[in-house]
């Protein structure tokens, strides 16, 4: 039938306009970065890194997965993490311009492999060592001296798995994982935590200056402030969000965003959460969707008949 | 003063008939307002138009009613308030948003079908030019919309379109301040184009829509083979009953039900992208907020600009800008180009068939190109389908020329 036919041409022409214009150019604009599912063995590490880098990085990474073959001690591992409350305390202060992390959650949220190459030198973890000249000016340079030997970074990571303090909601991941650089101004969330409502506008006003105060901080530490993440979920693809925060470095190379680490099932979480905030119309949009369609199919199924009814002498 | 009818109840039939003529303007505009039999659904793409307008305007006001033009809340009155403070404002956002993309396809698909059956030439000629007005305060009203939320593309779109107004080597940078009110797009910027997206330009596009519509009623809509129709011993047969022998039917109720059932068809397209596939409208770069400091590593505008986009990009900055200029104006010059006494659908116009496809053809690839980063061989591509562009008004010139009476 010609209407048929027509339409096909007019379908066909759409599409390969679509094509071209959203997934083929897109395609173009932006290198294609492959994700490693989470896995933190140092292999895209060593892959990318400068020549005369290339030989400390995979002794650092082969050094991180013998220890992650050693049995670790939770007990020992315990006693070991007293260290560690030092700094990553309750009411912790800035270190270097950024709060340290509550550990808390670190065990369900981070990956293993990852939490030990933390402890062996945080600067070649988190994949920023080219921000610092010796690895001990970093924030947390520190440890190092903490746990000399193999077994006791074995032993505390042990711990830290081993603790696990509950289910952790979306909200908490995010708060440990991002908020201490990211704000999240749709959540009513700064560098400072949940900001609570004031009575008195000179209260509000000098939580503000704090708030100021600890961005200037994170600022002098990471260059610029980093980005609020109110809706970053809709600034960037899905495969973007998870490749980055995987490796910040292969879509941003040079970035000081640090790798944080997060496990699978901890960057679900944070997922959940910056889709709760970013996107809260996704449940209601799959709630009312159905609805909306099947009305239109109604209105077009009963518009046919009143069409052939009035063309019915027609021809 | 004109006899009234003392009995007449007031607001019935008669009433209304003795003080407005409805019964006149009824038959006129609807009733005896006649339409060829012989057409497809591709004639009903007028009403899909006027009925996706309908949708742009209904959820612009609802929009309006919440939407900061200002450079420090604007961006999170359409993010923050409008996304999930205002109930459905969301559902709002989304059809304005997919109607100003899709409305562009159906105004092309509409453009091309005029191109293909040849509604453009005797007779016609301002029906196509009310149209080319209609397409021109279109885009300019989507433009201006764009600017809106107050994203990096919003931002710097914003800066490069402008930026066209300083004419190349002429250097105009101050006809440049004058458009923004500043020296890079600001407050001033955004209040001036809020003001033209809800206010002058809707209110044009409004009279223009009026206008389209007056020049359809006098040559008539064109149909499905360019036959020359009688419309009045046409319509005499259909009023006699002989509605198989007839040519026409009337708009209201037989052309309107096949409209009404191509809109159907049409709803359940759009809300299923309103619904479940509405990031192309959406850009994602627009979600970050616009920042003087940080250039996007790609600066694109939205689909339906693309092709123009590409006619200016290729070249060096003058004949850049000339070329951009010639795309703007060269299709509503079409009826005059056009030099072929004959209104016939293109597959029976020899040369004019392969103009056709050509021309549609490079359309869509300047379109792809115009988003695709200008490098390597997409340079040589977009030059080349730049300068096709180019040649298509003097090829048809030619070909019209040479096109026998049929």
């Amino acid at each position: 039938m010609r209407e048929l036919k027509i339409l096909a041409i007019v379908v066909f022409f759409t599409l390969v306009t679509y094509y071209g214009v959203e997934p083929f150019a897109h395609s173009k604009m932006h290198k294609h970065v492959e994700g490693h599912g989470f896995v933190y063995d140092g292999t895209a590490d060593v892959e990318q890194a400068s020549d005369e880098k290339k030989e400390t990085k995979k002794a650092f990474w082969n050094d991180v997965n013998e220890i992650a073959k050693l049995e670790g001690n939770v007990a020992a591992g315990e006693a070991g993490f007293a260290m560690c409350m030092g700094c990553h305390m309750d009411g912790a202060v800035a270190m270097g311009g950024v709060v340290p992390p509550s550990l808390e959650h670190a065990g369900a949220l981070y990956d293993k492999k990852y939490l030990i190459a933390v402890v062996k030198n945080p600067a070649m973890a988190m994949n920023t060592d080219h921000k610092f000249a010796d690895p001990m000016m970093h924030p947390m340079g520190p440890v190092m001296t903490m746990f000399m030997d193999n077994q006791s970074i074995a032993d505390v990571v042990a711990y830290l798995k081993a603790k696990k303090a509950g289910e952790v909601t979306p909200k908490e991941a995010f708060t440990d994982a991002c908020s201490r650089c990211h704000a999240m101004r749709y959540a009513k969330m700064t560098q400072l935590g949940d900001t609570p409502t004031f009575k008195y506008e000179k209260d509000a006003l000098a939580y503000k200056i704090n708030v100021l105060d600890a961005q200037d901080g994170v600022k002098g530490y990471m260059g610029k402030l980093p980005p609020d993440l109110s809706i970053i979920i809709r600034a960037r693809s899905e495969h973007f969000l998870e490749t980055f925060i995987e490796n910040p470095q292969t879509q941003l190379p040079g970035t000081s965003m640090p790798r944080v680490g997060l496990n699978e099932e901890g960057y679900e979480k944070v997922k959940e959460f910056l889709t709760e905030i970013g996107d809260p119309s996704k449940p209601k949009r799959e709630a009312v969707g159905p609805y909306v369609i099947l009305f239109f199919v109604v209105f077009a199924f009963l518009a046919f008949l009143w069409k052939k009814y009035q063309w019915r002498d027609l021809h | 003063m004109a006899k009234f009818d003392e009995k007449a109840r007031p607001f019935s039939e008669k009433w209304l008939d003795e003080r407005l003529a409805v019964n006149t303007l009824k038959r006129v505009l609807s009733t005896e307002y006649w339409i060829p039999k012989d057409i497809n659904f591709l004639w009903a793409m007028g009403m899909v138009l006027a009925a996706t307008f309908g949708l742009l305007l209904i959820s612009g006001i609802f929009l309006l009613m919440y939407y900061k033009p200002d450079v420090n809340m604007a961006f999170d009155s359409v993010n923050y308030t409008i996304m999930s403070e205002v109930g459905f404002g969301w559902l709002w956002r989304h059809i304005h948003g997919v109607a100003a993309s899709v409305v562009f396809l159906i105004i092309y698909i509409h453009m091309f079908t005029g191109i293909y059956y040849g509604s453009y030439k005797k007779g016609r000629e301002l029906i196509w030019i009310s149209g080319m007005l209609l397409f021109v305060t279109f885009s300019a009203e989507a433009f201006s919309g764009y600017m809106l939320p107050w994203g990096q593309m919003s931002y710097w779109a914003g800066m490069v379109i402008t930026n066209l107004f300083s004419g190349g080597s002429l250097e105009a940078y101050g006809l440049v301040e004058w458009i923004r009110g500043d020296y890079v797009p600001g407050d001033a910027f955004l209040t001036r184009f809020f003001m033209l997206h809800v206010l002058l330009l809707p209110l044009v596009i409004i009279g223009l829509i009026v206008l389209h519509f007056g020049t359809l009623r006098i040559p008539h809509v064109n149909n499905q083979e360019g036959a020359e129709i009688d419309f009045e011993e046409a319509a005499e047969l259909y009023k006699a009953g002989k509605k198989k022998e007839s040519k026409v039917i009337p708009f209201n109720p037989v052309f309107l039900s096949k409209d009404v059932f191509v809109m159907g068809v049409y709803f359940i397209l759009f809300f299923y992208l309103v619904f479940y596939h509405f990031e192309f409208a959406m850009d994602p770069v627009n979600f970050d907020p616009a920042d003087g400091l940080k250039t996007p590593p790609h600066i694109y505008p939205e689909w339906y600009f693309l092709w123009s986009y590409e006619i200016l990009r290729p070249f060096p900055k003058d004949p850049g800008l000339i070329a951009f200029g010639i795309a703007q104006v060269a299709l509503f010059m079409l009826p005059f180009i056009d030099r072929s006494p004959n209104v016939a659908p293109a597959h029976k116009r020899g040369l004019f068939f392969v103009w056709f496809w050509v021309f549609l053809i490079d359309m869509i690839v300047l379109t792809v190109l115009g988003k695709l980063p200008p490098e390597g061989i997409f340079n040589t591509l977009g030059a080349v389908a730049a300068v096709i562009f180019l040649l298509l008004g003097p090829a048809l010139i030619v070909i019209t020329k040479l096109e026998k009476k049929l």
